[in-house]
């Protein structure tokens, strides 16, 4: 799919934002009672919408002007490439079974690297333990494919 | 009918909805999540490996498993009228099963769910067929489980 581009080791800017995402979803859970799990915010807001639609509709809007806001704001953050156009690959086709399969998976299994990751880890879930360990197992397994075999 | 709290305060809702998703957005993008190249080359254990998003997912879990249990002594979110977290604790197949084709998706494309809305602005082709196509694969899985269910009820 992509050609292997060295990225930089960057482990504060990558804890830092860590630590955003999980201040994020203890502020949904603190607010709405919620896990802050994107596919199902995803769902639950625009495809499915549930009756309290609203916060999922409005976090999503929060989720596409975060870059925006970041360029407006400062169009020089050091090491972060906010509209990371440049590394995305331009293979249409498989980009298309990346995100079907992204969305079908994450609905049949309940959650993606937020829900299960961020939020199930950190609720000690024993349902998202076992997604994270089986999704980074086949992601892992898919990239040495690509990369390695193929 | 049912009343709850977001239906006489639409405005707070939405306004702090939104400032979370842009707190998580801009988490998504200075920690590297947002960046598929990033993400593939941590997947790229055998290549040219980038640990850095372990670091992201430790700063992430730590952060949540610290404060659940403080958030969890209210007797009630803030502007919901109970907390509402998933309770099932069964490993089933589709748990599994829907988790391995996620996985899948996320080493070709380097992208998850957050990062694909991220990318929206940035307006890149391949990100927005990735977009496009997640929300298809989502309907098309939630079509499925309502048919069962009309299978099962009927």
């Amino acid at each position: 799919m992509l050609p292997s581009v060295i990225t930089q080791f960057t482990p504060w800017a990558s804890l830092i934002g860590g630590v955003m995402i999980g201040l994020s979803a203890l502020l949904v859970y603190y607010l709405f009672g919620r896990v802050a799990g994107i596919s199902g915010i995803t769902t639950g807001g625009l495809l499915a919408p549930a009756s309290d639609w609203l916060w999922r509709v409005a976090f999503i809007l929060g989720l596409v002007c975060a870059p925006v806001l970041m360029q407006v704001l400062n169009n020089d953050w050091p090491g972060v490439n906010t509209l990371a156009e440049s590394s995305v690959s331009n293979n249409y086709v498989g980009m298309a079974l990346a995100g079907l399969a992204v969305g079908f998976g994450t609905v049949l299994g309940s959650g993606c690297t937020s829900g299960h990751g961020v939020c199930g880890l950190g609720r000690k879930s024993a349902r998202s333990l076992i997604a994270v360990f089986t999704f980074m197992l086949t992601a892992g397994l898919t990239v040495a494919v690509l990369r390695h075999v193929i | 009918m049912q009343t709850t709290p977001s239906t006489n305060s639409g405005l707070p809702v939405a306004l702090m909805a939104w400032l979370a998703g842009v707190i998580f957005g801009v988490g998504l993008l200075v920690s590297g999540m947002a960046n598929p190249a990033k993400v593939l080359n941590f997947l790229d254990v055998l290549g040219s490996w980038d640990p850095s998003l372990a670091f992201v997912m430790g700063g992430a879990v730590l952060t949540t498993m610290v404060g659940y249990p403080l958030i969890s002594r209210r007797s009630s979110p803030r502007l919901a009228p109970r907390f509402q977290m998933p309770v099932r604790s069964d490993i089933d197949r589709p748990l599994v099963s829907g988790a391995a084709l996620f996985g899948l998706g996320w080493g070709i494309g380097g992208f998850c769910p957050g990062p694909a809305w991220t990318s929206l602005s940035g307006l890149a082709p391949g990100a927005l067929v990735f977009l496009v196509a997640m929300l298809t694969g989502m309907w098309l899985a939630i079509r499925r489980s309502r048919k069962r269910l009309q299978a099962q009820t009927a």
